[in-house]
């Protein structure tokens, strides 16, 4: 049982990702500098939104088959069973969520959104190719799935670092201040959160293979890694920024505000 | 000889052969479908923002990933129209231009707020069904690019018009709150949709040559009574009203009647005094300067690539 709870939070931590990382690159639809972008950064969004409800949909299934055995709040307020894709998503508070504090930082410029998008989805492409070797079979399914959009997001991503960092000078300055900006939050994709018991993770050797593969785009676009930086931690355990709870205040005001209501 | 190929020229049209961009046409032709399209364009990605409004917020994960999708298909279409319009002869940039300067105007119905979830629905069954009904006619527009682009854009339009009538539909079927909130969206929306199809006949000084060259193909008073008569029926599926005390069916005349619309409300709007005119446009001009630098470094990037693989030759 304890392999089920572990497997469940392991879901709702991957899936808190894609959502909260899907909700930042949302914020740009509509606001984007180029229009050809405005529409890549939409679509990379939908693409979180839609590995989100794959995990969700799966966490759901293992919760609402082990009810007994399952906590499903640290905050006593009860989620009503079974549960949901959007229970899961919707009415969870800050400190239940478990995603990455690197996905929760405010988007800045188009040069924070694209390196903290880089970092991330080369983490992802690690991971998620790890999990391909998932004992449960729906795991390794949605990691199949997710893989093939992760490598355009990684794509994507590098293309713009490289862009700006061997650009003009002020996108070689403002990529130089993005990862100063970001770098503290890399240290906790590397941190094997307790629950992530599952046996074909091995978070060494996705640091290992994340550390390659940055650093041949940084010196190729001519860019710095600070010197040694302190490393912020904590969100795959609920100790979050303060920017979560705006997120979740905005995301979830229609269910809360209107509660039991079909959308 | 300029005679000649006016001659020619509407002849093709008058057969229902395609204007094609290297074609003589007559600069007036040129310039109204230049504004046109242009129009047509800024007007899907203002249309963002009055929806973009609500992405975020999106009250379920399936919801969020619709509205995201449709948002990003408006994106899709301003892509095509804008490239439509440069086959005429005119940049993005200049087009950009203008609509930053408020020369080009795009359609008023976007300067009205989003205040509630059932708006989204609302945009997607009056605003997108006013458009689809603009729209469906250009499909067989005279200049060729405009109606291929319009065929895909008329496509994905009436996706969005459906999703629009679904959010109703479900809201129709939810609480008394939620019945409340779509009812309300109705009662703010319908007025503007109407007006989406322009002044009256007789105060719309464009359409008799418009017609003439087969960009237009009915006026706007027909295609208005057409929505009319369309959502008149629809409604009563959302068992919703349309807040217009004098719509009635009319026996004899085989179309719905309906009240006067507010033309001085119309001409504040077009003239930049609706409620959110300054906000979209100041959005849209905020995104084109704060991207200049990124634009600038894609450029610089791309030359700097360029020069290295013609050293490399």
């Amino acid at each position: 049982m304890a392999t089920t709870k572990n497997e469940i939070d392991f879901l709702l931590h991957l899936a808190d990702n894609a959502l909260i990382i899907g909700h930042r690159n949302s914020e740009w639809c509509g606001h984007g500098p180029i229009l050809e972008q405005d529409i890549a950064i939409t679509n990379i969004a939908l693409d979180y939104i839609g590995q989100a409800r794959n995990l969700y949909q799966h966490a759901a299934e293992l919760i609402n088959q082990h009810t007994d055995k399952i906590e499903l709040t640290q905050t006593g307020k009860d989620i009503s069973l079974p549960v949901t894709e959007d229970s899961l998503a919707y009415l969870r508070d800050v400190v239940e969520f478990k995603n990455l504090l690197i996905t929760e930082i405010p988007n800045g410029d188009w040069a924070q959104t694209s390196l903290r998008l880089f970092l991330l989805s080369q983490f992802q492409l690690e991971l998620f190719t790890q999990l391909l070797k998932h004992e449960d079979p729906q795991v390794a399914a949605i990691a199949e799935k997710s893989i093939k959009e992760i490598s355009y997001h990684v794509k994507w991503s590098q293309d713009w670092v490289l862009r700006l960092g061997d650009g003009t000078e002020e996108s070689k300055r403002r990529m130089q201040n993005a990862i100063d900006a970001i770098w503290a939050f890399t240290g906790e994709l590397f941190i094997q959160p307790e629950y992530a018991t599952a046996a074909c993770l091995n978070y060494a050797a996705i640091q290992t293979a994340w550390n390659q593969k940055v650093s041949a785009i940084f010196e190729e676009a001519g860019l710095v890694i600070p010197a040694k930086t302190f490393v912020q931690k904590g969100g795959a355990t609920g100790m979050h920024t303060e920017h979560l709870g705006y997120i979740l205040a905005e995301m979830q005001y229609l269910q809360r505000a209107y509660p039991n209501s079909e959308w | 000889m300029e005679q000649d190929f006016e001659k020619i020229f509407q002849d093709k049209v008058d057969r229902e052969i395609r204007i094609e961009p290297k074609d003589w046409m007559p600069e007036k032709y040129r310039q109204t479908l230049i504004r046109q399209i242009s129009q047509h364009a800024h007007s899907e990605i203002i249309g963002m923002l009055p929806e973009g409004n609500w992405i975020t917020r999106a009250p379920s994960l399936r919801r969020k990933a619709i509205l995201l999708a449709k948002v990003q298909d408006e994106a899709g279409h301003g892509l095509y129209l804008y490239s439509a319009a440069e086959t005429l002869g005119i940049t993005r940039d200049q087009m950009y231009e203008q609509l930053h300067t408020g020369k080009a105007k795009y359609s008023s119905i976007f300067n009205y707020p989003t205040l509630s979830w059932a708006d989204m629905g609302v945009i997607g069954w009056l605003v997108d069904g006013a458009a689809i009904m603009n729209q469906v006619p250009l499909c067989r527009t005279s200049f060729g690019p405009y109606a291929r682009a319009m065929v895909r854009v008329c496509k994905e339009e009436s996706f969005h018009q459906r999703q629009g009538f679904e959010i109703l539909y479900v809201l129709s079927k939810g609480t008394e709150a939620q019945r409340r909130m779509a009812q309300d969206a109705i009662n703010r929306w319908w007025w503007p949709s109407l007006m989406m199809f322009g002044p009256k006949d007789d105060e719309s000084p464009n359409t008799i040559q418009s017609m003439k060259w087969k960009i237009k193909r009915f006026s706007n008073d027909e295609l208005r009574q057409k929505f009319v008569d369309v959502c008149a029926e629809q409604v009563k599926v959302l068992g919703f009203t349309l807040p217009d005390k004098d719509l009635k069916w009319n026996e004899e005349r085989g179309h719905y009647d309906f009240g006067e619309i507010n033309w001085d409300e119309f001409w504040q709007v077009v003239q930049g005094n609706g409620p959110c005119n300054k906000e979209r446009l100041d959005a849209r001009k905020k995104a084109w300067e704060e991207g200049a630098w990124v634009r600038d470094a894609a450029l610089a990037y791309a030359n700097k690539k360029a020069k290295q693989k013609q050293a490399a030759a």
